[in-house]
């Protein structure tokens, strides 16, 4: 170790391992894993999730997974819960949906009203 | 870098370790491999998460999903449901972390919420066996702090002022304690860490040490800097297997990361540690004892002065400090003394880590801001006497401490207050008492310890402590006379007064305390010749009352053959044969035996 720049670029490395045992974060994304969600395509799902939210450096994202949301014919879906807002709800996800949803949502905190079941069922 | 959508942590403390931790993670690992979860979820192994009474304990996040009294029989269930399917088996979680059934967050469950974990931060939330886990945990970079930007004297200055004090039972101030080694000139000093933990029921740092090794090592090594250093030796006893292993993989990786070694962030400074195995002896705890077991002599403790500061190891300037000391020095680093002092008392600042044990519901380790009450840590954590038992006493300080009594259980928990009340801090053993307790006979079990580990160096030690535990043994048989009490009063004093180290100036402590509190106990043993709380066997003897439907269920059990009678007849214990083991109570369904 020559400098403490070197141990801070091994520490944000570090962290990014890590950091999913902090449970304590303001944005919660929820994906609906039961046998419903998983043959929908649910994993691919969640991966992307995970992947675009670590490539990001999003620190203050938990991804989980949840049980049947009882809305079997939506699946796959993902929630997102923001603190202070009212929940979304996502509905026929895929993958690519899933980034989509990370970066406009999640970053720039703009809804894809398209993906939401509100525009599904209006 | 590969990325994990779950972690499942497995608690690979020594006591769930005991209970089989390590099969359970094994089964994790395989059943995850079974069903193809294995890039996705990931398990760790990690040191203590304190409720060791509830463990077996698996932590799966990111739910933070709190799992008890696991077993290999329950992976399969949880890998199925909970990682594959995203349900959380809420009938294995446990119960004290489920609030109208949603999960409460680790922090808020009630043996959690009172505590402040700084030397435990990260004990329970990172694998000790990376030392790269450690590093996001802001690992070592105090001592890039350090090395980098501070002199020795601002180091030692920092310390002075956060008012750390030695946490192995002296409570010295450790900063006064690194400034009288820094002046001295020599061409080697040592750092030594003593984590040779010998008192009964303590293992808060063979915890440290389990859990989160590297913490240890970067304050030896800031020690070092300090007060001029290159060597340290870490003694620690060869009873925990797990932590010396932990320790050594921690040292090799920190060394491959040029953390320990030569010219450490190019800044000229060298530091080196080693491990030093203790054989277990009780009295290698104290520091000048330890310094002769490491030179490879017969441990035994020399009189002082000289001080190890001035002439120590080898007879160089040296300093000793506890595992939980050194823990807590890297983090008064990073936040300052200010942050120390926002914790504690005013003369005790800080936290301190107790191992609760005995007569409590949650067995384990609990980290607590000094001058938080004994009644608060052990009720409020630890949950009580099981089954209902009255509280009795708590024992802290170990065979060095004294018991302390209902009365005084909201008496803030602090150095000094603990030795007013005649006991002592110690290095943090917390062992409850309830009504089943004799006091009798837990001054004799202590002072039992004492004699057997005594060096045998001093007189009043050697020979002291051996005439007390003849007459407490006296006393428990029911041969005790009254005059035996005041001179277990005037050897206490004595030994307490002339004892070479502190292993015999502090042995009488627990006959001390309990023949202050509960001198009528000795009373009922030496003049009615009873033990109140029935433990005595000497002055036990077992009844049979008319409730007796002479089933013979007792006589089966009874492994002297002491007890006769008929079927459907009263049974009859003959006093001569029996040896009061109690296996007739147990095994009697009408609850017609008693002990008198």
């Amino acid at each position: 170790m020559k400098s403490l720049d070197e141990l801070k670029k091994i520490r944000e490395e570090a962290i990014k391992n890590i950091d999913l045992r902090d449970t304590n974060k303001s944005t919660r994304i929820v994906v609906g894993m039961a046998t419903c969600g998983i043959s929908a395509g649910a994993r691919p799902v969640l991966s992307a999730l995970v992947e675009e939210i670590s490539k990001r450096n999003l620190k203050d994202v938990q991804v989980v997974q949840t049980g049947c949301i009882g809305m079997c014919r939506y699946e796959p879906i993902v929630e997102v819960y923001k603190q202070g807002e009212e929940k979304v709800t996502y509905i026929y996800m895929n993958p690519e949906k899933a980034r989509r949803v990370v970066v406009e949502h999640i970053v720039n905190g703009n809804i894809v009203n398209e993906y939401t079941i509100g525009s599904e069922e209006n | 870098m590969a990325i994990f959508r779950s972690h499942v942590l497995v608690c690979r403390g020594t006591g769930c370790s005991s209970s089989n931790s390590e099969k359970i993670q094994k089964k994790f690992e395989d059943k995850i491999n079974e069903v193809g979860l294995e890039k996705e979820v990931k398990v760790i192994r990690t040191g203590c998460f304190g409720l060791c009474e509830v463990g077996p304990i698996v932590v799966v996040y990111p739910e933070g999903a709190f799992y008890s009294h696991m077993t290999v029989e329950k992976v399969d269930e949880i890998v199925e449901e909970h990682l594959l399917k995203g349900r959380i088996v809420k009938k294995y979680l446990y119960e004290g972390s489920i609030d109208e059934d949603a999960l409460k967050s680790i922090n808020e469950v009630n043996f959690y919420k009172k505590q402040k974990r700084v030397v435990l931060r990260n004990c329970g939330i990172i694998n000790p066996e990376d030392i790269n886990e450690y590093i996001a945990k802001d690992g070592y970079m105090a001592l890039g702090k350090v090395l980098t930007e501070m002199k020795p004297e601002d180091v030692i200055q920092i310390m002075k002022d956060s008012g750390l004090r030695g946490r192995g039972g002296g409570g010295f101030p450790t900063g006064v304690k690194w400034s009288f080694a820094a002046p001295n000139k020599a061409d080697q000093k040592y750092v030594i860490c003593n984590a040779d933990e010998g008192d009964p029921g303590a293992f808060m740092d063979r915890s440290v040490l389990e859990g989160d090794p590297n913490a240890v090592l970067e304050a030896m090594a800031i020690a070092g800097y300090a007060i001029g250093a290159t060597k340290g030796f870490i003694y620690v006893r060869a009873e925990y297997p797990i932590a010396v292993h932990r320790l050594e993989i921690a040292i090799e990786q920190a060394k491959e990361k040029g953390l320990l070694g030569k010219n450490i962030f190019n800044s000229g400074f060298d530091f080196d540690i080693e491990i030093r195995l203790g054989a277990g002896a009780f009295v290698c705890g104290e520091e000048t004892a330890l310094m002769a077991s490491i030179e490879g002599k017969r441990g035994m403790s020399r009189n002082k002065p000289p001080f190890p500061a001035n002439k120590g190891l080898w007879g160089k300037p040296t300093i000793i400090n506890n595992v939980e000391t050194l823990a807590n020095v890297p983090q008064i680093i990073l936040n300052g003394a200010d942050w120390f002092r926002s914790f504690g008392t005013e003369k005790s600042p800080g936290t301190k880590v107790f191992a609760l044990g005995g007569k409590i519901n949650n067995t384990g380790l609990v980290e607590i801001p000094m001058g938080t009450t004994l009644r608060e840590v052990i009720y409020d954590i630890g949950g009580g006497c099981p089954n209902d038992k009255a509280f009795k006493a708590v024992q802290t300080g170990g065979p060095s401490g004294g018991c302390i009594t209902s009365e005084h259980l909201d008496t803030p928990i602090d150095f000094d207050n603990l030795i007013a009340l005649g006991s002592m801090m110690g290095s943090g053993g917390m062992i409850v008492m309830d009504e089943d307790n004799c006091m009798v006979d837990i001054a004799r079990f202590f002072l039992d310890f004492t004699v057997d580990e005594s060096c045998g160096k001093c007189t009043p030690c050697r020979e002291g402590t051996k005439r007390m535990l003849e007459i407490l043994n006296r006393i428990t048989k029911g041969n005790g006379k009254l005059e035996d009490l005041d001179t277990l009063e005037k050897l206490a004093v004595n030994i307490k007064n002339t004892a070479l180290c502190g292993l015999g100036q502090t042995a009488p402590n627990p006959v001390i305390s309990t023949l202050k509190y509960y001198r009528d106990e000795y009373e009922a043993h030496v003049v009615d010749k009873k033990c109140p709380a029935g433990v005595c066997k000497g002055l036990l003897s077992y009844e049979i009352t008319d409730a007796c439907k002479g089933c013979t269920r007792c006589a089966r059990q009874c492994p002297v053959n002491a007890i006769e009678g008929k079927v459907k007849e009263i049974h009859v214990i003959d006093q001569e044969k029996c040896i009061k083991c109690g296996a007739c109570i147990e095994a009697c369904p009408f609850n017609a035996i008693i002990k008198k």
